[in-house]
């Protein structure tokens, strides 16, 4: 192999797993550490500038980041990264002095249709550049569907208003209660960039027999949730099916539950273990006693006279075919009936620009989707942008935010009468952590803890009230606990093979077996050489150029434990912990210097 | 020196041998040598060889006498017996404790100060008594805990760190080793663990006095241009004679050595070791032809390296002595004292 080119940003990012599996490439160890220090606010304000809903995302996101943490290799679980960010937020002082200030404006005009996630990344970006922002939303409040399908008892309203405020607060315009009709109207109103942030509004429909009949009692799950999140409906019948196998579905299940549904169950198509929602999500509807049918198809809405009475299901089973795809495929068993009085049907979301005129100079694709470009997030229409669901279908909020982020550089770029297709490449910094003989600025010695579980209010008083959180975040003891369970994985080992005489000290300190002293060769024949087994290949090896005896140093970056003991035990600093930060390239941000070069 | 205790996690594919052990099992504490020290690398084969070896913790005796390398027991087999004696007092100790109970398996960590100097006497009567042991002389020519002075086996003319050239001549304890009748003996060095470990097992397997002269880098006082146990001076002159792998068990012989260059040896614990050779007029079942080929090249300024002498068939201390196979710390008074009525008959008759 050849020698690793330690000094391209992407090979120690990559090292960082979840920051690297991050959609908006948030710090993570680094605002880890800051949390226990009891630095919260800076570990805050870390997020905000990269992920911008700290407080919102530390209840709600997705989690990309934990299953890619290195903990979850090297022992069960991986670091409670999500509930950690929430720790910074729930902790903080006042920071309000810490954002940027609204700047004289420079003249230029954006609008912005919907004013969810993507929209106020954007305009959160834009707004300290002198930008004039006017956010259009259909709804009163901003937040998007972070305010309206979000139920209240997993995200308050104080935690929207507080970090939908932060950015209006930068002298962004919000037009509530104003939906955008028609993009040609907009157009005509000469802004000088225009971005869309509608998200995906509409949930998909479940067109099978008696779905009209039974209407009154059959409900869009994403409609539902939003017209429960504004107080047009606060109640539900005691039986409840809830159709689909994503975490919509089991927002309203719980949902459900707190509108006087007593017998809530969750019906889906595929097997438990394939359902979309994430793992905690179903974790907490079986714990509000919401038990969740599988490989159940839906057949008909059985109703009598009009009054919905239940749903025919098929029974199915999964089948693989050569190819390892699965199909469902009746299982023979005869149907079954579940009687229930209402229907929640959370089967998907779909996206809908009724309101883009089809001379708009914005192409669709065969999908019905703009055409838009992933990188710049330009559409056919050089001054519209898209993001967010609106831009590529349902995600998650923070890939909202990562969209937004990108999207705000190219119009800051368009603006600026730059090449938006000249992306700049991020900062990078990389310095080394030795305080002392033995000593390192971070803390080296690995904590055994297993993961923290995030202390539940008690289900009786949660299931009462539906604006009351379930979830009451880490204390500051659980949180220190949590946050000593991270590796530190931003602390890169740097190797110097100048400096290595090939002692061995250190592969015989590595807990983990990950370095080896070996000739070179192929990738596959050098994996199949190491000290211990390498079984993921996603992850890189580390090579050295040649040493003095002519082999190379390898090293695993799989289960590294950054616990800095290979720097220790080298007698010559062949070996150093470096912690390398790279700041995402935002709107605004310097151009690139020299010092992304990485050692 | 390192401040915080080694992770306990481990690598999740680790292999475990037979007794469901990984190599992580047969650590000890954390080292306090300075970094880099080569006596850590024999540290790190010593575990591997114990793990290879499936050797049950409990059944090692660990004993050691005063130096660097009289400290590292401390640093492998946590859970085996151990015994950190007065300087160069190791040998008496091992031999004692084996007397004691010939059933555990003993391992005599010494230095070059420890078994040159003050205990040089020890050492040459536990070799020659053929007691049955591993005995490893972790050798970097200088006392490195007093800061640097030229050990006994420092080489004439080479030089310490502050540039004094050493005007005496050197103990090469192998070629006593040797001399004095041990049945298995080898020098290695501490950067070749490919060497080293099998060397290590091989010794362990072997029933007699087995003596490993491994040379063993000091980073802080003599690793310098102008020492001979440097890593870069042992590099450049190694002149390995042999390698050699330690079959355990049943494993099928690994079948990818050239016809006629593998030799194998069979132990007395039913392993077996393949001796490939490098050097092909080496012969290491011949004790004299040892000798003076040892002479030869150290004459050259040579560092002849593997497995030097073994002679498969030898005999222990027990064996001269004629004990009986149970050990002699678990005989019971009834066992041990045959009565008054057998006491007389004695008396009676040398009357």
């Amino acid at each position: 192999m050849k020698p690793t080119d330690i000094a391209a940003p992407d090979y120690f990012h990559k090292v960082v797993d979840c920051q690297w599996a991050c959609p908006a490439h948030t710090p993570v160890p680094e605002y880890i550490r800051l949390i226990a220090q009891g630095r919260y606010s800076d570990a805050y304000m870390i997020n905000w500038k990269s992920n911008v809903f700290p407080g919102i995302l530390g209840r709600t996101c997705d989690r990309p980041c934990e299953p890619a943490c290195r903990r979850g290799r090297v022992e069960e679980t991986p670091v409670a990264i999500c509930r950690l960010k929430r720790v910074a937020a729930d902790f903080k002082d006042d920071i309000k002095h810490r954002l940027p200030h609204p700047t004289a404006k420079n003249g230029k005009r954006v609008a912005f249709v919907g004013g969810g996630p993507a929209s106020l990344t954007v305009a959160r970006d834009l707004a300290p550049l002198g930008y004039h922002c006017t956010v259009f939303d259909g709804d009163p409040q901003a937040g998007g569907m972070m305010r309206t399908q979000i139920p209240k008892f997993r995200l308050p309203n104080s935690v929207i208003d507080e970090e939908t405020g932060y950015i209006l607060d930068l002298g962004v315009d919000f037009k509530g209660g104003h939906r955008i009709e028609s993009m040609k109207a907009l157009l005509a109103e000469k802004y000088d960039a225009i971005f869309v942030g509608s998200g995906a509004p509409r949930g998909r429909e479940l067109d099978i027999p008696g779905r009209k009949e039974a209407a009154s009692h059959v409900h869009i799950g994403i409609d539902w949730l939003s017209s429960v999140s504004f107080g047009h409906t606060d109640k539900i019948g005691k039986r409840v099916i809830v159709l689909g196998g994503g975490n919509t579905a089991m927002d309203c299940c719980r949902t459900a539950r707190r509108l006087g549904g007593e017998d809530v169950k969750v019906v889906v198509r595929s097997g438990f273990e394939e359902m979309k929602a994430s793992p905690w999500e179903k974790e907490d509807a079986l714990h509000e006693d919401i038990p969740i049918l599988n490989f159940l198809v839906p057949v008909s809405f059985v109703h009598d006279n009009g009054k919905l009475t239940g749903i025919t299901f098929q029974k199915v089973k999964a089948e693989y075919d050569a190819k390892g795809r699965r199909n469902l495929v009746p299982s023979g068993e005869p149907d079954q009936t579940i009687e229930c009085d209402d229907v929640l049907v959370a089967v998907g979301q779909e996206n809908a620009f009724p309101w883009i005129e089809q001379d708009c100079g914005i192409e669709f694709d065969k999908w019905h989707m703009p055409k838009v470009d992933p990188k710049t997030f330009v559409s056919t229409n050089p001054k519209v942008f898209f993001g967010g669901d609106a831009a590529f279908g349902p995600k998650n909020i923070i890939w909202a935010v990562a969209q937004g982020h990108d999207a705000a550089l190219s119009i800051h770029k368009l603006l600026s009468g730059e090449d938006i297709t000249e992306r700049p490449l991020p900062e990078v910094h990389v310095s080394s952590q030795k305080m002392g003989i033995h000593e390192w600025s971070y803390d080296n010695d690995i904590s055994n803890d297993k993961r923290y579980k995030v202390p539940h209010r008690d289900k009786v008083i949660a299931l009462k009230d539906i604006r009351t959180e379930v979830e009451l975040g880490y204390d500051v003891k659980l949180a220190l606990g949590e946050a000593e369970r991270c590796l530190n994985c931003d602390v890169q080992t740097v190797f110097s093979t100048s400096l290595c005489i090939e002692c061995d000290a250190c592969v015989d300190i590595c807990p983990m077996d990950c370095i080896t002293f070996t000739d070179n060769g192929e990738e596959d024949d050098l994996r199949h050489r190491l000290k211990a087994p390498s079984p993921h290949p996603d992850q890189d090896l580390y090579v050295s150029s040649d040493l003095k005896t002519g082999r190379v140093m390898v090293k695993d970056e799989d289960v590294c434990l950054h616990c800095g003991l290979c720097a220790e035990r080298c007698p010559t600093g062949a070996w150093d912990m470096q912690k390398y930060l790279i700041n995402m390239t935002h709107a605004g941000s310097k151009c690139p210097t020299k010092s992304r070069s990485a050692a | 020196m390192t401040y915080i205790a080694k992770p306990k996690f481990h690598h999740p594919g680790l292999k475990k041998n037979e007794l469901g052990y990984t190599h992580r099992d047969y650590e000890g504490k954390i080292s306090t040598l300075c970094a880099g020290c080569g006596h850590d690398s024999i540290t790190a084969s010593i575990i591997e060889a114990c793990y290879e070896l499936s050797i049950e913790p409990h059944r090692v005796a660990k004993i050691s006498g005063i130096g660097c390398s009289s400290k590292t027991p401390d640093y492998f087999l946590g859970n085996s017996h151990g015994f950190n004696t007065v300087h160069g007092r190791m040998p008496s100790v091992l031999t004692g404790a084996n007397l004691a109970n010939r059933d555990l398996i003993y391992l005599g960590v010494s230095g070059d100060g420890d078994s040159a100097s003050i205990g040089f006497g020890q050492f040459a009567h536990s070799i020659r008594r053929g007691v049955n042991m591993t005995y490893i002389v972790e050798n970097n020519g200088v006392y490195g805990l007093t800061k640097g002075q030229f050990s006994a086996t420092a080489d004439r003319g080479s030089k310490s760190k502050k540039g004094v050239t050493n005007t005496d001549n050197a103990i090469d304890l192998v070629a006593i080793a040797l001399q004095l009748g041990a049945t298995f003996v080898a020098r290695s060095f501490s950067g070749d663990k490919t060497q080293l470990v099998p060397l290590i097992a091989a010794a362990i397997g072997h029933k007699g006095a087995s003596f490993i002269d491994v040379i063993s880098p000091c980073i802080a006082f003599n690793n310098h241009a102008g020492s001979t146990k440097s890593f870069d001076y042992v590099r450049e002159h190694n002149d390995a004679v042999n390698r050699l792998d330690v079959l355990v068990g049943r494993d099928p012989i690994a079948v990818d050595y050239a016809p006629g260059t593998v030799q194998m040896v069979e132990q007395h614990d039913g392993s077996r070791i393949a001796l490939r050779k490098i050097d092909a007029d080496y012969d290491p079942h011949d004790r004299l032809g040892a000798q003076t080929f040892l002479a030869r090249h150290a004459a050259k300024g040579q560092i002849v390296t593997g497995l030097l002498y073994v002679d498969p068939d030898a005999e222990d201390l027990h064996a001269h002595l004629d004990t009986v196979e149970t050990p002699l710390n678990t005989l019971e008074a009834d066992t041990l004292c045959p009565g008054s009525a057998a006491l007389d008959k004695f008396n009676a008759s040398l009357r």
